[in-house]
């Protein structure tokens, strides 16, 4: 197993209204492999988009990511890189896409243009070559007639067709690590199964670590190796897929599995979590999930770190100790 | 709160909307409560010996060549220009909203027609028609004069608010207030025109600037507000011949115009970024 | 007698007109029928472009059909005049997708809700007051959040204001148009019980527009699939989901996510992109995506019709045969 990124207590902050320093992202640690995809599933107000912006240091102001933060990518020390060699990461070492590609995409250049654009920046090649590759890329990424969308501006496609694009965009420079925040949300379901399959062939064949950001328990069923769950700004299970299908056991995870309509089995009444989702500036003391939990007890006071559940598999509740 | 007063509220917690809105405030109430404390703005009490007198305790803004105290015709020509700028804005605002709403919501023929009407009235420019109905209209009253400039400046505000409801009218509200039975009317007047207020608003600030700039241009050149009624386009006007010997009676004036429209511009602003803001 | 009874219904957008552009018409809806019994749930499924959000707005006339019939417990809705429509009005609402659009900015939430009472002047001072808490209360939201505006609530809260807004002239019928596709995983179970209770507790009927097909068994004893326009194919969703009869359904099923790794599931990645409603292909609409292994010319020219196959109407020339799984 290659490890390509490292995260260690990842904690970004915002100042709120009176000026003080609150944590949508409190601690996050987490690895990326070579070739293999690693799922964050969480709500809105989780913190989860927030932890991939970080990756890349695209932290709006006034927002900061905090000291004691690491984030290693093999051996260069992300935090600590000047704008230049930034500069050299974003795309080259790491590619992201966004959710919407309606509005990630510059509506007056065309696509086969901001492709290149994408490998101009980072690879020593010409104008010519540069088309090419973005051909090249297009069909990579399974655009349907590629030679003559290469040439087509982003209001003539479609919304899976954008998409594509924004893929190829992020591949040009052909990084090692692969973001994708909700990279399917916006798109119907059909689409949804086609741009999955993509990112699952892209892996496969580049050996790229993907980082897959979402809010959809589905997507993560067929398509990560390891999942997160996030709430409130931490991960409160980690697992393998397998694990945590087979054997959610954070109150939280088994609550959202509990809240899923399903396509198959028994119809029942849904089970919703009680409550909402905390906001940010205001976090509950000790376990964070306690005010929602059916299973809240004494300890729950105290805010509980990831603890063991099974081999490769942990858990932010003290539960696990039982 | 209500919709207009969340926009004044967050504008004024700027530094740039106290600021520019203090100045404002002190300038209207100023010109409503202060000419009583001054001499009057007429009076002539002495020209041979008391005309352009520079600046001094008995006149903090000096004399003017007819010996008429600088402050207190500045003061009252502050109620003057504010008074136009304020009503001949309000007409315009209500003019241009009521056909922006029309055009908007009733759309086709209706909307052609008047945005048709509209364009025209936007090709013929304003000063040249200002100008040409005022020099046939020696001494014109006031009063004419507000309702003409109002009725001269409404055609691009319409055209804000006709997109602005082009806008709302697909917002999933109005559609739940039509399901709901809910008659043209009470479309317009609930959820249609208090949601295009905010543009409103500010073009509205900004327009009360641009207006006082007008007016004192028109009686710049004499055909706005007639002597012996102060304006502060007017005396600017009568300094000419001393500008270069008794400045201060040209200055002042000058001065209190840059100030007023310095301070709405600004408040425009900063209600415009209040209005932004607000996340639609 | 039916409650809803919808024949033929055809909505084209863009067409004719002195100030239209000049453009082919967008053919939303290209003959629709399907009925409603009383207390029932009917899904409408679809992808972007089917047209499933356009019958729930002509139905309700908030957009004017081009053709067809809607009859509404024996009153012809298409021809009705703007009075004895406000009336009809009281029976039948809606309840939108936006949770942040579909609230006036501007008013407070007891303003929204109050509304409809006050339009239909079903109550009078105080009344109206009591009237709205009572819904806010039925919506499971705090009566006293009457007093604020929509921006101090959560898009799950917003969904129960819209939904009280809708109750408080008692219709019998409500179009739910994708309630809930824009709410999270445990917001969007609270909203579909609480759509449930409701249903069970008023006698409701409603018309349920969804994309989601594990959502739509959780609420829907029947449903329709609509692809351009069209449906093309209808039953109970048990026998839909089971057995689907047409290629698409087939295709939707199978890309529905499932939170289960070893289900075992075999993908069916449909080729090609949505199609577009103003261009749309000859013969079966579905033809150029279609992976059906007996399609033929046939389904290039000729438009099958819905027929009964199996446990369900289907739209297909080759519906008996229809692959849940294809060789991928």
């Amino acid at each position: 197993m290659t490890r390509v990124l490292d995260v260690e207590n990842l904690r970004v902050s915002f100042p709120d209204a009176g000026g003080r320093r609150f944590y949508p992202v409190d601690g996050v640690s987490f690895r990326l492999d070579r070739g293999k995809t690693l799922a964050i599933v969480g709500e809105s107000g989780c913190g989860k988009s927030l932890t991939s912006l970080a990756l890349l240091r695209l932290i709006p102001p006034p927002g900061r990511i905090d000291e004691g933060s690491r984030i290693r990518l093999e051996d260069t020390d992300l935090l600590a890189l000047k704008s230049e060699d930034l500069r050299q990461v974003r795309g080259r070492r790491i590619g992201m896409i966004f959710q919407d590609p309606m509005t990630s995409l510059n509506p007056v250049f065309t696509v086969g243009n901001q492709i290149a654009e994408g490998i101009l920046a980072h690879l020593p090649v010409s104008k010519t070559q540069a088309r090419d590759r973005a051909l090249q890329l297009l069909q990579e990424v399974g655009m349907p007639d590629a030679p003559a969308r290469l040439d087509a501006y982003p209001h003539q496609l479609s919304g899976g067709m954008r998409q594509r694009v924004m893929i190829a965009i992020a591949l040009a420079a052909e990084p090692d690590i692969l973001v994708a925040d909700e990279p399917t949300t916006a798109l119907d379901v059909t689409v949804q199964a086609q741009i999955l399959e993509v990112l699952d062939q892209l892996r496969a064949r580049r050996g790229m670590a993907v980082l897959l950001i979402t809010h959809d328990l589905g997507i993560v069923a067929g398509r990560a190796d390891r999942v997160a769950v996030m709430y409130a700004g931490q991960f409160v299970e980690e697992a393998s897929t397998s694990d945590l299908f087979a054997l959610p056991s954070h109150p939280y995870t088994q609550g959202l599995f509990a809240s899923v309509p399903r396509i198959s089995g028994p119809v029942q009444r849904l089970a919703p979590i009680p409550g909402t989702v905390p906001p940010a500036a205001a976090w509950p003391s000790g376990c964070r999930f306690r005010p929602r939990c059916p299973k809240a007890f004494e300890k729950s006071h105290t805010e509980p770190p990831m603890l063991p559940v099974g081999p490769g598999h942990t858990m932010r509740c003290w539960l696990a100790e039982e | 709160m209500t919709p207009v007063g969340e926009a004044l509220h967050r504008a004024w917690h700027t530094p740039r909307g106290r600021v520019s809105a203090g100045i404002l405030v002190a300038i209207g109430l100023v010109g409503l409560f202060g000419p009583p404390y001054l001499p009057d703005p007429l009076a002539q009490p002495d020209i041979l010996a008391g005309a352009n007198l520079p600046p001094g305790p008995s006149h903090p803004f000096g004399t003017d060549q007819l010996s008429r105290d600088v402050l207190a015709r500045v003061v009252t020509g502050a109620r003057v220009s504010l008074a136009v700028a304020v009503l001949a804005v309000g007409l315009s605002m209500t003019l241009g909203a009521a056909v922006g709403l029309v055009a908007g919501y009733w759309g086709g023929g209706v909307d052609a027609v008047l945005m048709r009407l509209v364009d025209g009235a936007l090709a013929v420019p304003r000063l040249f028609v200002l100008l040409l109905v005022l020099a046939l209209w020696e001494r014109i009253p006031v009063i004419a004069l507000i309702v003409l400039i109002g009725a001269t400046g409404w055609f691009g505000t319409s055209r804000l608010v006709r997109g602005e409801v082009l806008r709302l009218r697909e917002e999933a509200y109005v559609s739940a207030a039509e399901a709901l039975g809910a008659r043209r009317r009470r479309i317009i007047f609930r959820h249609l025109l208090p949601n295009a207020m905010g543009p409103l608003l500010v073009a509205a600030t900004l327009g009360v600037g641009d207006v006082i700039l007008l007016e004192a241009g028109l009686s710049f050149l004499g055909l706005g507000v007639q002597p012996p009624a102060p304006s502060w386009g007017g005396m600017v006007f009568d300094a000419r011949a001393v500008l270069v010997t008794a400045p201060w009676a040209g200055i002042f004036p000058g001065l209190a115009i840059t100030l007023t429209v310095l301070a709405a511009n600004l408040f425009g602003d900063a209600l415009r970024d209040a209005v932004d803001a607000r996340g639609r | 007698m039916m409650l809803l009874s919808i024949r033929d219904l055809v909505k084209h957008y863009g067409a004719g007109g002195f100030f239209r552009r000049s453009e082919p018409p967008v053919r939303a809806v290209d003959g629709v029928s399907f009925e409603l019994e009383r207390g029932e749930t009917l899904a409408l499924v679809g992808e972007s472009g089917c047209g499933k959000s356009s019958i729930g707005r002509t139905i309700l006339r908030l957009q004017e059909p081009t053709g067809g019939t809607a009859v509404f417990d024996g009153i012809d809705v298409f021809s009705l005049d703007r009075g004895a429509l406000r009336q009809l009005r009281r029976r039948m609402q809606i309840i939108f997708q936006d949770p942040y659009s579909s609230l006036n900015p501007r008013m407070t939430v007891g303003a929204a809700v109050a509304e409809g009472i006050e339009i239909h002047r079903l109550a009078r001072g105080p009344e109206v007051g009591r009237r709205v808490a009572a819904l806010l209360e039925e919506v499971g939201l705090d009566p006293s959040y009457a007093r604020g505006y929509p921006h101090e609530f959560s898009g799950g809260q917003r969904q129960r204001i819209g939904i009280a807004r809708a109750l408080a002239v008692e219709p019998s019928f409500i179009v739910c148009d994708e309630p809930v596709s824009a709410l999270d995983v445990s917001v969007q179970a609270q909203v579909l019980n609480l759509l449930a209770d409701l249903q069970r507790d008023r006698g409701l009927s409603y018309l349920f527009i969804a994309h989601d097909l594990a959502v739509v068994r959780q609420i829907a004893r029947r449903v329709a699939v609509m692809y351009l326009g069209r449906i093309v194919e209808e039953g109970s969703t048990e026998a839909l989901l089971s057995e689907p009869r047409h290629p698409y359904t087939a295709a939707l099923l199978s890309a529905v996510p499932e939170p289960d790794p070893a289900s075992g599931r075999r993908r069916i990645v449909l080729g090609g992109e949505p199609p577009s409603p103003s261009n749309p292909p000859s013969g079966c609409p579905f033809h150029p995506r279609c992976f059906h292994p007996a399609k033929s010319d046939r389904c290039r020219t000729e438009r099958p019709v819905l027929r009964a196959v199996g446990k369900t109407f289907a739209a297909c020339h080759y519906a008996e045969s229809t692959p849940t799984q294809v060789p991928h």
